[in-house]
Formats: structure tokens, sequence, C-alpha cells
């Protein structure tokens, strides 16, 4: 006997009832330990007694005892033998829904003993003439493969699985699919897998031509099944590509969301095989439609479609380059809604509809939720940046909104106007003033900075130039070390540019800085410092020289990835837009792993491989890129839009991220901080950012 | 695929959970709502979907329980997002209502149907008639063994062989709802319709149905002119019933049926439209003391048709009291779970306007959000034997072997959308009120 409850309690009690001579009750009993064992009391004890009642007539008894056993047969794996009598007796029974049962359970107790057991039942359900069964059967191949190959193997299963594609159900077929799927999918993360271990599922084009008969026919879960095995095809020739993607636009026309975006999969994959410019054209156009409706699903499912949207604008942003007012935000969307339809519509953007979007922005701009506000009036500014002609509207739009004094809103304003200077310098010098005015409401510290380095780098037309940077100066112990670098800087900046009247603050200034007990301050202040003293001319072309101008990138991953990415729509990497690298396995692999992707992708793109690992290096620490590389540049400007553009992870989690406080971050910023430039324009490399290495050398 | 699918309740507990693949270690159910939290906590957002420490969770929210389900793999997000919605449209046509007590009440059944929904992470059947037909609530008291239904492997899953009718019926429901959103100009900034054509089917055996609609495309195609409008349907959607290639061939809409309810298809429209329902609010505020609305409503559409059960919903600021209301038609609700006020009428024919005033008291200390209620005004209505695109059922064919007559029954109706909203509630001597044309 094994380890009897005590001759009292709940479980005792249930132990009589469940020998009781009277089926009613042992059926009462059963439901109530199921009742135990939902609610997480453990009742593994009762096992042998539970087992006692598994041979019934009475279909809802015996599914209960099934449930019963998926459970705790793990618990008790000497006693579960006792079940196989039931279970082979079972898969012979003459209810098709009774034989499916047995075999569906057996496949998930993960019993070693039953497992030899269940190799028999299993072939024979794989022939039986049941379709039910042999759908349940189908995909019990991929369970045991699962447990042990090798029985798989040896018992030839894969073979008839290969056999059952020709099945003349369609729903055994798109089971089957997903099984030699899901054991290829085993197969291949082995570390030892080759081409030619017998579970590598290879697409044949005559499993081609089943597949895409079977897709019109199946249920909608069935279809996704195919379409994903499609997905994995390798086209022969473009007719061939031609042919697959004619055949599965149909499917765009699906009730079911999860279809549509399997199709779009497909499409998007094979079409890179496409040649014919019209049919280009006509499957781009005819994924617009079924994508907007995305758009009137539940939020949650409409959220998936928008990041999955994103990637497909970043790929071909004429899908939907007339649909920008689908994305108009509605007043009950969630936050995680609203916010990548805010990234949508920047993208979108364009000067025929950028009237519209400003007047939504603003008007979103004075919503009650901080964090959208931000991201909205962070979008004005993105706007502004994107498109030269509208830049000007963009300005008065913020200024309306500097007018309000709400005082997020005038900060997030300031943060934007800094990038707007630096995309368009010298044009909008008229609204400094108006910054300045609300220069006693900043306490933020991005929006201290960025107004400083407005004054700084305008220090020559700015009459009091010297007094603003003074409250500054007078603070800076009290200031976080990017205010206190870009003091330093628009000072240094303000010495350069009026020599005569600001001797005293630069020197106040130095002896504050290096000081500091943040190396980055303090080694800047000492460059400064030597750069003053030993060759002011050099001092002019590092700390004055031009800066490049800002673009909105059109991809915020490296082409490589993009492409890997669309390759993986509605699948999790294309909703974090991340590699499978980085959050599925040990977690450990990424940059190593997608270098060497990086290498097999052949990207003749020389800063993907950066971008990739940035990717990487954001993704596995979900920090924010802000925050790297601010050291590199003398300007160090990397916050603000030129670097979210580079974020990868959700746009939703990024909307408060905090300072890092990861020690990888230095290792990190190797990467960020020669692609500053790179995010900034793709132009080479800022000659400030060499000169001021080399000085760094010097000093050591 | 998913490892494993929960129904947790607003406090993280579970309250049933099944697993499907061994990858994924039950406890981590447990873990969602401490991780939700923590990542409120950080002031960021938590999306549908997220990855901890390797585990994948997905979830979607249902009045006040979570739906959940893990993985460890590259999972098909859109897949398992939509299937856990569709668990919760089967559990409520099963209970009627999904929340804590019909799941502690019918735990035995949703473990049924949750072995039958999935395996191995793979979704399998979801439709709720035909699990109706073999797993049901009164099973130990049928005398014969439940079977499988053929219907869920057949190629037609979703209906089930010999089914008899003494009458053979068909109803369809072409209802349109509208979207639009009125900025602060009056301008409409964007509108949509969202229409679906709804069935009740009451036909005996496998009956072949083919319904024509006076779809421009179809038109064009076939050369055809069409007598009177017809229409570009911009995207449409159809049950899977509806044979996919064929449409996309020759536009036609050709199917066998289920039996009962179902929508048999929906399509979109983004043809601009006129705010068929008009509202424009004036608004008087003095801080710290009291705040006035004028609320005008103007019927813009034909005096043939009449909108029943208007509901217009003002917002007001969340500290308003002691409300004082006066219309010219209709009633006038305080709803202060809203943070507004409805006013509600029961009939509003065609090309008529009707005024209403609203004063409130304000408290005499400020409140803290310096930001007032900026929520739309919103709009719920339905107007019968209209359609705002002007779709029409030109003919539904039914067809059976049997060769019973059968008759069909059209409805059409316009509604509200879920977005019906004008931002046109303006503080006065910001925007003058739109004179009446």
């Amino acid at each position: 006997m094994s380890s009897r409850a005590p001759r009292k309690g709940e479980n005792y009690e249930l132990s009589v009832d469940l020998n009781s001579g009277y089926a009613e009750k042992r059926k009462d009993a059963i439901k109530r330990v199921i009742a135990s064992m939902t609610v997480g009391k453990d009742v593994s004890g009762l096992f042998p007694d539970v087992l006692k009642n598994m041979q019934t007539e009475d279909l809802e008894q015996k599914k209960l005892v099934y449930l019963y056993l998926m459970n705790y047969a793990k618990t008790q794996p000497e006693l579960v033998i006792l079940a196989v009598n039931t279970f082979v007796k079972d898969s012979d029974d003459p209810n098709p829904l009774v034989r499916a049962l047995a075999i569906r359970t057996m496949g998930v107790l993960r019993a070693e003993k039953i497992i030899d057991y269940l190799c028999d039942p299993l072939a024979k359900a794989l022939r039986d003439e049941n379709p039910y069964v042999r759908k349940t059967a189908s995909l019990c191949v991929a369970k045991l493969y699962d447990l042990k190959p090798e029985l798989v193997i040896e018992n030839g299963f894969l073979e008839q699985l290969r056999d059952m594609i020709a099945d003349s159900n369609p729903m055994v077929v798109a089971n089957t699919v997903a099984a030699l799927t899901d054991i290829h999918n085993a197969a291949s993360a082995r570390p030892s897998s080759s081409t030619s271990d017998p579970g590598i599922f290879i697409i044949s084009p005559t499993i081609l031509n089943r597949l895409l008969i079977a897709l019109n026919e199946c249920s909608e879960w069935g279809r996704i099944a195919i379409l994903n095995a499609l997905a994995r095809y390798q086209a022969q020739d473009e007719k061939e590509s031609d042919h697959i993607c004619e055949r599965v636009v149909p499917q765009l026309q699906h009730a079911n969301g999860s279809v549509v975006l399997a199709a779009v999969k497909v499409v998007m994959i094979h079409m890179r095989g496409v040649r014919r410019e019209d049919l280009t054209k006509q499957l781009i156009r005819k994924m617009a439609p079924p994508l907007v409706t995305l758009l009137s699903s539940p939020a949650e499912v409409q959220w998936v479609a928008l990041r999955n949207i994103n990637l497909l604008l970043q790929k071909r942003p004429e899908t939907l380059s007339t649909e920008i007012r689908v994305f108009f935000c509605k007043y009950n969307d969630p936050l995680y809604v609203k916010v990548e339809k805010l990234d949508i519509m920047v993208r979108l953007a364009n000067e025929s509809n950028v009237d519209a979007l400003l007047s939504e922005l603003k008007e979103y701009a004075s919503e009650v939720d901080v964090d959208f506000v931000r991201k909205s009036v962070k979008c004005i500014g993105q706007t502004a940046v994107k498109i030269d002609a509208a830049a000007e509207r963009c300005v008065h739009v913020l200024l309306d909104l500097i007018d309000t004094r709400v005082t997020y809103v005038v900060q997030e304003a300031i943060v934007v106007m800094k990038d707007i200077f630096r995309k368009y310098p010298s044009t909008y010098e008229g609204v400094i003033p108006t910054l300045c005015a609300n220069l006693d409401e900043l306490d933020e510290p991005e929006a201290k900075a960025s107004l400083i380095w407005i004054i700084g780098e305008y220090a020559n037309k700015i009459d009091n130039a010297d007094e603003l940077l003074n409250i500054f100066v007078d603070t800076f112990v009290e200031e976080s070390y990017s205010v206190q670098l870009q003091t330093l800087t628009a000072v240094v900046k303000l010495f350069l540019k009026k020599p005569d009247s600001s001797q005293g603050i630069v020197q106040l200034i130095l002896n504050k800085a290096t000081a500091c007990d943040s190396p980055d301050v303090r080694d800047r202040a000492y460059i400064y410092w030597r750069l003053l003293s030993t060759d002011p001319g050099a001092a002019k072309a590092v700390v004055l020289a031009n800066r490049p101008p800002i673009s909105i990138p059109r991809t915020t991953v490296s082409s490589a990835l993009l492409e890997e990415l669309l390759g993986e729509i509605s699948n999790l990497t294309s909703v974090y837009h991340k590699p499978a690298e980085t959050f599925v396995g040990m977690g450990r692999v990424g940059v190593e792993s997608v270098q060497h992707k990086e290498a097999t992708f052949n990207d003749e793109d020389p800063f993907s491989a950066k971008k990739a690992l940035q990717t990487v290096a954001a993704g596995q620490y979900v920090e924010n890129l802000l925050d790297f590389g601010n050291e590199a540049t003398l300007d160090g400007q990397p916050t603000g839009l030129a670097a979210t553009e580079v974020l990868t992870q959700p746009a939703a989690a990024n909307l408060m991220a905090g300072v890092s406080a990861n020690p990888l971050d230095d290792l990190v910023s190797i990467f960020a901080a020669p692609s500053t430039n790179v995010i900034s324009s793709a132009s080479p490399p800022a000659p400030p950012t060499q000169h001021q290495q080399e000085d760094l050398l010097g000093l050591f | 695929m998913a490892s494993l699918v929960a129904i947790l309740d607003l406090k993280g507990k579970p309250l049933i959970q099944r697993s499907y693949r061994d990858d994924v270690p039950p406890s981590y159910v447990e873990r969602f709502l401490p991780i939700v939290l923590e990542i409120e906590e950080d002031g960021q957002q938590v999306t549908p979907c997220f990855s901890r420490e390797g585990i994948n969770y997905m979830h979607i929210r249902h009045s006040n329980l979570y739906l959940l389900a893990l993985s460890k793999r590259n999972a098909n997000a859109a897949e398992i997002i939509l299937f856990l919605h569709r668990i919760t449209q089967v559990l409520v046509e099963y209970f009627k209502e999904l929340e804590e007590e019909s799941i502690r009440d019918n735990f035995v059944i949703i473990y049924e149907l949750l072995d039958e929904m999935m395996d191995f992470g793979y979704p399998q059947t979801t439709e709720s008639k035909i699990l109706q037909e073999y797993i049901t609530q009164e099973s130990h008291k049928l005398e014969v063994q439940a079977r499988p239904p053929p219907a869920i492997t057949n190629a037609v899953s979703w209906r089930s062989d010999g089914i008899r009718y003494r009458k053979n019926e068909v109803f369809l429901d072409v209802i349109e709802s509208v979207n639009l959103l009125v900025n602060a100009k009056g301008d409409v900034a964007r509108s949509e319709i969202l229409g679906a054509v709804k069935m009740k089917c009451y036909l005996s055996g496998m009956p072949e149905l083919r319904l024509g609609l006076n779809d421009k495309v179809m038109f064009e195609n076939t050369g055809r002119t069409a007598r009177g409008k017809a229409i570009e349907m911009e995207d449409v959607k159809f049950h899977q019933c509806v044979r996919l290639a064929r449409f996309e061939n020759d536009r036609t809409i050709s199917f066998i049926p289920p039996d009962g309810e179902f929508e048999l298809m929906s399509y979109r429209l983004s043809t601009p439209v006129k705010p068929l329902i008009w509202v424009e609010a004036a608004v008087e505020s003095h801080r710290g003391s009291r705040v006035e609305y004028m609320v005008k409503v103007i019927a813009q559409f034909k005096r043939r048709s009449t909108a029943n059960n208007v509901e217009i919903y003002v917002p007001v600021p969340d500290d308003a009291d002691s409300p004082k209301f006066r219309a010219s038609t209709g009633s006038v609700q305080y709803a202060p779970d809203k943070n507004a006020f409805v006013w509600k009428i029961k009939q509003l024919a065609g090309g008529k306007e009707f005024l209403m005033r609203a004063h409130f008291g304000l408290p005499s200390v400020k409140s803290e959000s310096e930001v007032g209620n900026r929520a739309p005004i919103t709009v719920k209505y339905e107007i019968p034997y209209f359609t705002v695109s002007g779709i029409q059922v030109r003919y539904l064919k039914i067809v059976e072997k049997s060769g019973y007559q059968a008759l069909p029954w059209v409805r059409y109706i316009t509604q509200n959308g879920d977005d019906y909203s004008l931002r046109t509630a303006h503080e006065k001597g910001s925007a003058p009120i739109r004179q009446s044309t």
C-alpha cells in the first residue's frame, strides 16, 4: 500500500466515498476531489482510490478520472501502471470519443511506464476509421516525440505522419502538419541536429499542393498550422511564388484575425520571390483593408496587430499610406494601444495628412493621462523632424502647448524643441525667449538639459545667456549628471562665443565640475580645461563643430533583423520586435548568435550589425538606449528623438523607462556609442567624437 | 502554441488552469500578477504579452478576470490571444455570464471544454454550437453516451447532419455601426461604417445558400449595371462557412450555413459619413461655484426615419454636484460613475432639433488635477429600416436537395459603433455654436 491519508479529515472522507457501493456517491466524490485539486489542495494521496473508478461507462466520470491522472501521474509513477489496462482497453472502445480521449490523455501523462504501452494503441489510432481519433493521434505522435524521440522513430510514426498529409480529412491534415512542425522544431533545436535528422520536416512540392488544397477546407486553427508550414516552404521558382501568393490571398478575408496575420506572413515571405511588379502591387493593395479591419478587434488583438503593422510599414510604407485616420486614438483605447497608434501615425505622416495629424496630436496633448500626453508631444516633434514643410506648423502647436503652462507638457515640449533646433539650426530662434521664460518651471533633468543645450548653442544670440546659465551653475552640485554635463558644455560654448564677458563663469564651472564625483563630468571638465588652456582654436573646432543633422530613421531594427521579423509575423518575435534568441531558451546566447546570423544574412548595410547588437542588448536587459552613449559625443545629445527611434522593446514599456542601473551598460555602450551618429543620419562619425576620444586616451 | 491556460481572478489567484505541455511549471501562473504589479510600479504599461525569465505571459481581460496563457517558445501571439478571446466567448455561451462564480460552479465542464478546445497547445474545436452537441451540463442524464459529432472533423465542421424544421425560415439582419470622431472645429476627423450580416437559420438538411448584395465590385466584374446604388465594401470578412476562393474568383457569397444564429459576414466602409446625430454643448464654467451646459441635438437624417433609444453622454467635472436639468424633450439623469450626464430621448424624428440645459454646483476648493475632464460627448442610438451605406440584400437563394421552399426575412438597422464621439463641448467664448442649416 502506498502512503494513505490518516483516518480522519477531508481526504479520508473522500477516500471512503470513492470506495462507496453507490455509483452516484463515487462520482460525487470524484468531483469533490477535482474541486480540491482546482483550489490547489494536495489530493495525490487518493490516487489508488480514484484509479478504481476509471473503468466506467459514464463518460463524464471517465474524463474526471483522466484529468486527475494528468495532474498526479508524475507524483505517483509506480501506481500509474495500474491505469494502463483501462487506457489500452479504452483505446479500443467502440465510441470514437473514448478512443480519442484515451490516446490524448496517455500522451500527456509523461510517465515512462505508460509510454511503453502507448505505441501499439497509437499505431492503431493513426489508422482509425474515425477522423476525430486520427486527428487526436497525430498530435499524440508529437507528444511522444517530446518525451522519447527514439520511440517515434523506431515505430515508424514519422513515416506514418507524412503519409497522413494526404489524408482525406482536412482537420487531420492540419493536425498532422502541426505535429510534424512541432517535431521539426524540436529536432532542429537540438545542438547536434543536421538536415538528415529524421525529425526534420521538409516540405516538398507535392506536400505544398496538398496543403494548398486542405487550406480552403479546414477549420480556422487548422488554417494557421497550414499557413505556418507554407511560410517555411522554399519556393523553387518565381512561378511557384506567384502561385502560393495567389492561393493564400483569399485567406485575408477570414474572420479570424490570426488567420489573416498568418496569411499576411506567407504573402510577405513569398512576395520576395515575386518579380512581377503588378502582382506585388496587387498583393500589397489586398493586404491593406484586412489590416485596417483588425483595428476593430478587442484591444489585445489590436495591440498584437499594431505591433506587426509597425513592422510591415517599415518594410512597405506604402501599404497603408492613405489610412492614417484609422489609427487616430479612441478616447477609451487602453494606453498600450494608443502608444502603438502614435508610433504608426508618425510613420504614416506626410505632407497631405499632416494637418489632420497635428490637430489630433494637439488634442491628445490636452488629455489627462500624463504618459500619453508626453508621447503625443514627442510625436509632434518627430513630425517636425520628418516633414520639413510642416516644421513651422509643428512649432506653432508646441508654442500653443507651452502656453498651457501644464508643467509636464511644457517640459516635454522643450525637449522636443531641442530636436527641432538640431534638425533646423538657426530657423526658429524667435521662440527661444518663450522657452527661456519657462526656465523656473523645469524640474526634470531631460528638460533642463535640453534648455541648457539650446542656450549654449545660441549663446551669441541670447543677450542674457550668462545670467541664465549662472542659475544652473549656482545649483550645479545638486543637479543630476546629465544636467551637469550640459551646463558644463554650454558654459564652455558661451565662453568660446563671448570670451570677454564669461571668463569668470567658465573658471567657476571648471572648478566645480572637476571636483564632481561623477567621472564623466570630471573627465569632460578636464578635457575642456586642457583644450582651453593649450589650444583655444582646437577647442573651438571641437566644441563648436557642426553636428550632423538628425532625421527619423525609416526602420527601428536592422534590415536583416527586419526581414527575419517579417518572416515571423504574428509570433512573439514580431510582437516584441526582438529576435527569438533573446527571450527563449537560456537568454544568454544573444549577442554571439546574432553576430553569427548577421554573417549568414550577408547584408550590405555596414551599420545593421551594430544595430542588431543594440537590439539584442536592449532586448536582453530591457534598458533604455536613451542612456547609452552620452559620454561619447561632446554635445552629448543622443537623448530625445534621435535616440528614441532605436528603441526596440514595445514602445509602451519605454514610456517612462528609468535610468538604467545595469552594470552591463558600459559594455553595451561600447556598441551604442559610435552609433549615435548612425542613428542620427547614417552619416560619417562627426569629427568631435574622434577628437574627444583621442584626448581621452591622452589623459591616461 | 500555449503550454498552459489559466483563468485568474483580479488578485491573480488561479480559479482554474490546464497544462498542455510540460515545459512550463504550473507554479508560474502565480507569478503573473506580481510581475504585472511590478511593471505598473515602474510606471510602465502592462502590454498583453510580455516576457520574464524565459517565460512568455500572454493575457486578456474579461470583466473581473484575467485569461492567461504561458509559453516558453516564440509562440504565435495572435493565435493565442484570439484563442483566449474565443474561450471567453464559448464560456459565455455556455454559462451566460463568465465570472468567478460561474467558473466555480462549473469547473467540471470547463475542464472538459479546455480539454476539447486545445491539444498539446494547439487550438482545436472552438465552435460552441458544435461543442454543445457533445459536452453538456446534463451529460450524466443522457441515456446514450455522447459521440463526437461528425461536424468536428467534417469539411463542413459547423453543421451537423439530420437537422429538421417544420417551417424553413431564414432571418437576415443587416446591422451597420457607425464609428465617428468629430473634432473641436466640428469637422469629421474620422468615420467608418462597420457592417455585419447576421443570420438566424432554421433550415432542414444541408442547404446551399447564395447571398446577393449590391456589391459594386461584383457588378463591375460581371459587366452588369446596378439598378440603383451599388456599394463598395472595403474589407469583407466571412464566417468560416463561406467559400473564400469562390468569393475571390467571382464575388459570389455561397455557403452551407450553421444551424441557428451566427454572423455570416462583416464588412467595413471608410466612406465619409456625416454625423447622423449631431450634438454640441456650450459650457459656462465658473470655477469654484458652478458650471452650466446648453446641449443641442440635431437629427441629421431624412424625415421618414426615426432614431430610437437615443442616449447622449455629456462629460462633466468629476467633482460636480447638485445637478439640475431642463430638457425640451426626453429625460436627463446624472451618471456620477461615468462623470457625465445622460440625456435620453426615446424617439428622435429625422430633421428635428432639441435643446436641454444642465446646471451643476462645483466645490469652492479647486480639485487637484490641473486638466479637466477631456472626454468627448458620446451618443448611442438605433435607426431601424435604414443603412447608412445603402447596402441591400438583392436575393438569398436557398437550395436543398429535398427541394423545400424557404422564406428569407431581411431587416436593416443602423446604430452607433463603439466609438461615436464628438469633441464639441466648447467652453463659452472659445468657439461659437454652429448654426443649424
